[in-house]
């Protein structure tokens, strides 16, 4: 299998197949009851994608208010605990919501819109793709309610009003581990009963086909703007690209559009809680094997019988047992490399940019930047990392407040 | 017995098979033999056993919490095996319901033979499509295991003409659009799906019962069902049964009760 040759065209990949297939990955393992709304949204962005109203209309809604592009920002100090190489951060941080997934958010909302479907209704985990779904469905005047596992709804306490704030319902999920996977179950279980006028927008580059294409190609735009940014700031490309995994959406962005560049490292954190050996992380690729979870063939962590073993991370956004299926394939081709961050790695990592940069970043996003900390040791001060800042932190206070003792006893739980 | 010599026995009698759902592991292993043996005594044709896992995407909350219950009392497939070969056992025919990651973990040859030699009749896979079962198809033709596919309000003809093609045993028509669990009234477009169903299969010269589920929770709209359907699928109200009771005794006293209402229904149905 060859892996695609045109750099920044609009139409990219010789992955997925027709059947949403990444190799032995993805495809489409879903209800029948969902067959006829999947080939649906196939055939409908299939077509947006190359109506030049609706691109236009998606690229407006980036620039005047999403923010893009976003600024690369070039981290020194920070960069100085690297090995001393040049650390610059795309900056998804600073988009409006504050994280990477309005871009998804907004074009799957057009979709939705161009269906004349009037509902949405979105998973989250730490609370980022629902804020942003939230959004989108208030700018565009849509229904919106999300699913959230109980766990995150109690750990992301803000990112819940900010969603009620903007409209949106949000349902708090009480079955299993009552954390992002049973939000995804609970939102396909939504979706089977009002499918004829409800889009679910799914919020990472996961689930049956088309998602994993569909999300990757929303978000492409990061890697897509980086690449041209570090060109410019550098005059070369980058030596590696450095990105959070969870489901894998702000990392298939920024990796994208450098995946014929030979020469960049592509390489994805993902989250071992307290240590891949100790079973309790988040960390599939590292520690997971291939099965079918959430309508796609993935690697996934589940036991000998194929039960789905819970995922333990301090980070709701990568709380996942599951990989988007391109992952997978990245990762057996050996396009791309899949390494553990364990909690204690990521807080010192977010610690570190808060006081070197003056940058909070989300804790999902302080994986990346442990890996950048890490890489950069190994490839010394000539190295150039681009670094996904895929989330500000914010959100995270509680979290982080909590970990690092920053409030008096009793009032951080 | 073959699903296909149940629903001909029905078919003989001028009624609807009736299809009972139960997993494996609730309310124990053994009260789950227990109370699909009570169904079959009372009146159920064909059996489905379900096989416990951790994300039931296409259930409602009854059969979820039945499911986790299961897992919680550490259900495993060797007694999904070990409740098929004692259900199957009592004559009727017996075939596993499952999502698709535990028999590919498994290995879908070896599950196949696993199943075939417990006794069981085959496969209702409801996250698995044609279009995605290319081992599972060589492997219960290895086998001789039926499979069933699902058939919704929202396929098309084409489809529906591609799944009944792969289809054995017989075909199960969701009657309406959600997941799992009880409804107060069928589905208008039911009926419709399963004359669909019915044309298409007539059409390419295949003759293959096909039973609705999803929703009915009693004799009455059993007998509304047996009056358009060749099978009457009923899982959650057996389960909401054993829920209810303050033990398995009861509880299979009150799921042998539903059965015999149920039976009574699927015949009523054709009167």
């Amino acid at each position: 299998m060859t892996i695609h040759s045109e750099r920044g065209s609009a139409v990219p990949a010789s992955v997925p197949d027709a059947a949403g297939r990444f190799g032995v990955y993805g495809g489409r393992f879903a209800p029948e009851a969902l067959m006829a709304a999947l080939d649906e949204l196939t055939a409908e962005f299939e077509a947006a994608r190359r109506d030049p109203v609706f691109t236009a209309e998606l690229t407006e809604l980036l620039t005047t208010y999403a923010g893009r592009p976003s600024l690369i920002t070039e981290a020194r100090r920070f960069g100085a605990e690297a090995g001393g190489a040049r650390v610059l951060l795309k900056r998804e941080d600073l988009n409006h919501t504050g994280s990477h997934k309005i871009n998804n958010v907004l074009g799957q909302a057009l979709l939705a819109r161009r269906m004349g479907k009037a509902r949405l209704i979105a998973e989250t985990g730490a609370g980022q793709h629902g804020v942003a779904t939230a959004t989108a469905a208030a700018l565009l005047g849509l229904e919106c309610t999300v699913f959230m596992g109980e766990v995150d709804t109690e750990r992301q306490a803000l990112n819940v009003a900010r969603m009620r704030m903007l409209g949106a319902e949000v349902v708090p999920v009480k079955a299993g581990s009552r954390t992002l996977k049973d939000a995804v179950n609970e939102a396909f279980r939504d979706w089977v009963a009002t499918v004829e006028n409800t889009h679910y927008c799914v919020g990472s580059t996961m689930g049956p086909h088309p998602f994993p294409m569909m999300v990757r190609e929303f978000h492409r735009v990061i890697g897509v703007e980086a690449r041209a940014q570090v060109m410019e700031l550098t005059g070369k490309l980058p030596d590696a690209v450095l990105a959070c995994v969870g489901g894998g959406s702000n990392a298939i962005g920024a990796f994208h559009a450098f995946i014929p560049d030979a020469s960049v490292r592509l390489i994805g954190f993902e989250a071992a809680g307290d240590g891949v050996e100790t079973g309790r992380h988040a960390a599939t690729v590292t520690g997971g094997s291939v099965g079918v979870i959430h309508g796609m063939r993935t690697y996934l962590l589940q036991d000998e019988e194929g039960q789905t073993i819970e995922s333990h991370s301090i980070s709701a956004g990568l709380d996942y047992p599951g990989v988007g299926p391109e992952h997978s394939w990245l990762h057996d081709t050996g396009r791309a490399e899949y390494r553990p961050i364990t909690d204690a790695q990521a807080m010192e990592a977010f610690a570190l940019l808060c006081r070197t940069e003056g940058i909070i970043p989300a804790i999902e996003s302080a994986h990346a930047l442990a890996g950048a900390l890490q890489v950069g040791r190994e490839l010394g001060p000539d190295a150039t990392l681009l670094v996904c800042l895929s989330g500000r932190g914010d959100k995270d206070m509680h979290t982080a407040a909590a970990y690092f003792g920053l409030m008096p006893e009793g009032e951080a739980k | 017995m073959s699903v296909k010599a149940a629903y001909d026995r029905a078919r003989a009698e001028n009624r609807a098979a009736l299809v009972g759902y139960l997993p494996a592991g609730f309310p124990s292993v053994d009260g789950a033999i227990e109370a699909a043996t009570a169904m079959v005594e009372a009146g159920c044709d064909v059996i489905e056993i379900g096989l416990p896992y951790t994300d039931p995407m296409m259930d409602g909350p009854t059969i979820q919490d039945a499911v986790h219950r299961a897992l919680v009392g550490g259900a495993r497939l060797a007694d999904v095996f070990r409740t098929v070969e004692a259900v199957a056992a009592t004559g009727a025919a017996t075939l596993v319901m499952t999502y698709w990651n535990p028999v590919d973990r498994y290995g879908v040859d070896a599950f196949a033979r696993d199943l075939a030699a417990a006794g069981g009749t085959g496969l209702i896979t409801p996250d698995l499509t044609p279009e995605e079962a290319g081992p599972w198809l060589e492997a219960s033709d290895a086998h001789g295991l039926d499979r069933v596919f699902l058939v919704a309000l929202s396929s098309t003809d084409e489809r529906i003409d591609k799944i009944t093609n792969v289809s054995r045993g017989f075909v199960y028509a969701a009657s309406l659009m959600g997941v799992t669990g009880t409804r107060t009234a069928i589905d208008t477009g039911a009926p419709r799906l399963v004359e669909r169903t019915r044309a298409i299969l007539d059409k390419n010269g295949r003759d293959l019962p096909v039973g609705l589920g999803l929703g009915v929770s009693d004799g009455a709209q059993a007998a509304e069902v047996a009056g358009f359907a060749d099978g009457v699928i009923v899982g959650s109200a057996f389960i909401r049964r054993l829920l209810d009771a303050p033990d398995t005794a009861s509880g299979v006293a009150a799921v042998r009760a539903l059965a015999a209402d149920l039976a009574a229904g699927v015949r009523a149905g054709r009167a």
